[in-house]
């Protein structure tokens, strides 16, 4: 088992490695410097072009850029945002909670939904209910997130009125981000002066509804269609046939039997789900306003604040690393068949 | 956890998730957190709302609404006779913000105009040192170049020196990035060793003050109650709401979500006008989106190539499918509502016959080539330069000559054309000041070749006009210099204007006294909520 983990994490380092140089080099092959874009159309002096250039340290040969920057990581400085000039570091946790919020609440919504129709459908395999399902899970999947979440906006928020159309919390309350999570703080916030707040929970948790929706529509798609298969598979199993001639119950061999053992590799699904969700999270904050890191980094790239990019990129894609080599490591545990192989 | 009365007042109606509006509460959704709150350090309309229009005041400054420049924190000033110096007499009794992290101790002074203008002006300068930044606009407007000096005559007089004569300075004081710091603030922060607060806990004389900036979601601000101009400060709460999609904040509107949006796609326009909750305030655009064409390449060097292509644009069709109505059509270099305007001075009538036999005359009959850029991105002056690249690239076609479309990403862009590499291009300009100057010097002048000037024309008999125009300081001899240095460019022909867009600005209902500016700022001093 150490072997194993040790040649995971060996396998980490390049990865890691990779992942400076693809973002460093790619936010630079945009073309325009902080500068310029800031400068629109109006004339560029080129005496406070050099000097803004100078200060940013952007004058540097790209080898010189690069050093710098692995060098600070080294230390573990992630350099300041270029435009707004606080600390990167500082900025992402201010703005990670969101995400991670609604990346929960996106995974609560695909994971139970996915699941009940993904072993529903299999139970009732090649009915109407089955069909409807697999088709539903392939629309869902093929869906432009950016078109869906501006039809259920449309829908509920403005025709029928039920849910907010973006944000987090209506702006008529004021509660300041203790821990950055909308629903603890509203909880919090209500709990303490019941009369002041009242129903901001309740608000914080509409605000929640849309989004989650939105974010987790793909990976809903993706836990159904493999709920499904995993538990055709493993209904075809001996064991299963000998629960059932044992004469137990219908319920107890899907759930206990099948449901369980059907679960591993969805679980692993839902694991790599992770990198999916962030990625969608760009959109969905977009749409929905969701002061979160997707919509962070997208302001960032538009600005050219390299530092923003590259490290915003780096840390995200680190946290998708490391929860995949958790996964692999927990599966790794599950299965000693992965663990032993070369 | 900090709470004002509304919150009282508002928590007995937000028994339902739907939005209930405390009284003297406005949610103004805007497009984009600002870059920061220090206003001299930016160059856009969402950073100078966030900042220079809440939390700040200037020396002058513009009348909500219009190009005209009133008194602020100068109650009043005289200009020596050969137009170089300029006295500013200061309000008194103007307080600073007291907040949680700062309480002033004295009001308002020469020291803080002194401050304001020498950390822009002095690189040594020790506040400049321990925060380095550019300004900007300030560089821009040509101001650091300009001024000589600052100096502080008494504690309610102010004295500025300028090199050389410029007839727009007052109209450049009234700008944002000139919004007045206050020295003692910075002097604290300075002491603290945390300068770079400025940028984030911004200290002013405005009618709001800040409170709290959560990044990407809000911005939160109260009324001052100690304003200079207390008639003025009629919220007790203003909230900006960062949506970033426009249609969202369409929707957002309409659904009550916030009182006011910045500008709508002009997609959304027609539903937001029919909606019974919303007003949208309409008002011509104090822009121009043109068509600059590069006299420096041999064929557009041409007089009659360049007037043979303005007479094949039909202006009508663009304004229609472009603008889709939302827009004027543009007969000179610049827009009616800024003074000087020569009314005299018509669009070219669409004559694609009549451009065929000036192509035909200046040694084209069968056309040419040329390269047609197309912005990449929407502008307030021009929603869809895609599309209008594509009408007159059929337009030219028609004359025979062959327009290839040209886009570059934004930055690219903008590099390249300052550059000159484009035959012709697709550009335009929101004025900065109200100041002519600031079209036909910026736009058109000798001295902006290498940079905003993308028809690269440097005509003697109109640069005289306009540097005249830029040393006079009587108004109504500028006005005819104006005039006639427009003559001159229509008759030259560096660029074919296409229209004036207009700014329709959605409020809902309950907004009063909102008032849309020229300059695409929103500000909400004298602004209530019903």
């Amino acid at each position: 088992m150490f072997t194993f983990i040790l040649r995971r994490l060996g396998l980490l380092i390049p990865t890691f490695f990779g992942i400076t140089l693809l973002t460093f080099g790619l936010i630079r092959m945009i073309p325009g410097d902080p500068v310029e874009v800031m400068m629109g159309e109006r004339s560029l002096d080129p005496q406070m072009h050099a000097e803004a250039l100078h200060r940013l340290g952007l004058d540097k040969p790209l080898y010189a850029q690069y050093f710098d920057y692995l060098s600070n990581l080294a230390r573990g400085d992630l350099g300041q945002s270029l435009v707004t000039r606080e600390n990167v570091w500082a900025e992402f946790t201010t703005l990670f909670p969101a995400t991670l919020e609604l990346a929960l609440c996106a995974m609560l919504f695909a994971s139970v939904v996915g699941l009940l129709a993904g072993v529903l459908a299999a139970i009732k395999r090649g009915s109407l209910f089955d069909h409807g399902v697999m088709g539903i899970s392939l629309t869902g999947f093929s869906m432009p997130i950016f078109w869906w979440g501006l039809v259920l906006i449309m829908f509920f928020s403005v025709s029928l009125g039920w849910t907010p159309v973006s944000g987090r919390l209506d702006l008529m309350f004021d509660i300041p981000p203790d821990t950055g999570f909308m629903l603890i703080d509203a909880w919090r916030a209500e709990a303490a002066d019941p009369e002041y707040n009242a129903g901001a929970f309740k608000d914080a948790l509409m605000h929640l509804i849309l989004p989650s929706i939105v974010l987790g529509t793909i990976p809903l798609a993706v836990i159904a269609r493999m709920t499904r298969s995993s538990m055709l598979e493993v209904m075809q199993e001996d064991y299963v046939r000998t629960a059932r001639a044992k004469g137990l119950s219908p319920a107890r061999v899907i759930f206990v039997h099948t449901l369980r053992n059907a679960l591993i590799p969805v679980l692993t699904v839902m694991g790599l789900q992770v990198g999916v969700l962030m990625g969608g999270a760009v959109l969905t904050e977009t749409i929905f306003s969701w002061p979160g890191i997707g919509k962070w980094l997208i302001d960032a790239i538009g600005r050219r604040d390299y530092p923003v990019v590259q490290n915003g990129i780096l840390i995200v894609a680190t946290l998708v690393i490391l929860t995949n080599f958790i996964v692999d490591i927990l599966y790794g545990i599950a299965n000693p068949r992965i663990r032993h192989a070369k | 956890m900090k709470r004002s009365k509304q919150w009282l007042i508002a928590a007995g109606l937000m028994a339902s998730a739907a939005a209930s509006q405390a009284a003297g509460t406005l949610i103004y959704c805007s497009e984009s957190s600002p870059g920061g709150f220090d206003p001299a350090q930016y160059l856009s309309g969402a950073d100078f709302d966030a900042s220079a229009e809440t939390v700040f005041n200037r020396l002058v400054e513009f009348e909500r609404g219009g190009t005209k420049v009133i008194p602020a924190l100068a109650e009043s000033w005289t200009i020596s006779p050969d137009g170089k110096v300029y006295t500013f007499k200061l309000r008194k009794g103007v307080k600073f913000h007291s907040t949680d992290y700062f309480k002033p101790t004295r009001d308002f002074n020469a020291d803080d105009v002194v401050f304001t203008f020498s950390r822009m002006l002095d690189k040594n300068h020790p506040f400049r040192k321990a925060y380095p930044t550019e300004f900007p606009y300030f560089t821009d407007m040509g101001l650091d170049g300009n001024i000589a000096k600052v100096e502080k005559l008494d504690p309610q007089t102010v004295r500025f020196t300028l090199k050389n004569v410029d007839a727009a300075f007052i109209q450049n004081l009234a700008m944002s990035f000139a919004s007045v710091q206050s020295a003692e603030y910075a002097d604290k922060l300075l002491k603290a060793g945390k300068a770079s607060e400025i940028n984030q806990k911004p200290i002013g004389t405005g009618p709001f003050v800040f409170r709290r900036y959560q990044k990407d979601a809000q911005i939160r601000f109260s009324g001052n109650k100690q304003y200079w101009k207390p008639a003025d400060v009629k919220l007790d709460n203003l909230v900006f709401a960062i949506t970033t999609d426009a249609s969202v904040r369409a929707q957002k509107l309409k659904k009550g979500e916030c009182h006011v949006t910045v500008y709508p796609r002009p997609a959304d326009v027609p539903s937001l006008k029919a909606d019974p909750n919303v007003t949208v305030l309409s008002k011509p655009g104090f822009n121009l989106g043109y068509l600059a064409y590069n006299v420096e390449k041999p064929t557009l060097k041409k007089l009659e190539v360049r007037q043979a292509l303005d007479m094949a644009v039909n202006k009508d069709a663009i304004l229609k499918a472009v603008y889709q109505d939302a827009g004027q059509k543009a007969d000179n270099a610049l827009p009616p509502t800024q003074w000087s305007y020569n009314k005299a001075i018509k669009a070219t009538a669409y004559n694609p016959a009549k451009a065929k036999e000036l192509l035909a005359k200046a040694g084209y009959p069968k056309g040419f080539e040329m390269t047609l850029w197309a912005m990449p991105v929407q502008r307030p002056y021009n929603p869809n330069a895609r599309l209008m690249a594509e009408m007159m690239q059929a337009d030219f076609a028609k004359v025979g000559v062959k327009a290839k479309i040209v886009s570059y990403e934004w930055g690219e862009y903008m590099k390249r054309a300052m550059k000159g590499e484009h035959d012709a291009i697709l550009i335009g300009w929101t004025g900065d000041n109200g100041d002519p100057d600031n079209w036909m010097n910026n736009l058109y002048g000798c001295d902006s070749v290498k940079g905003s000037n993308y028809s690269k024309w440097c005509y003697k008999p109109f640069d005289d006009l306009v540097q005249k125009a830029k040393v006079t300081t009587n108004v109504a001899e500028r006005s005819k210099l104006y005039s006639k240095s427009q003559e001159v460019l229509k008759g030259q022909v560096p660029i074919t204007p296409i229209a004036h867009s207009t700014v329709n600005q959605p409020v809902r209902k309950n907004v009063q006294g909102f008032k849309v500016s020229p300059f695409g700022l929103h500000s909400f001093y004298g602004v209530s909520v019903k």
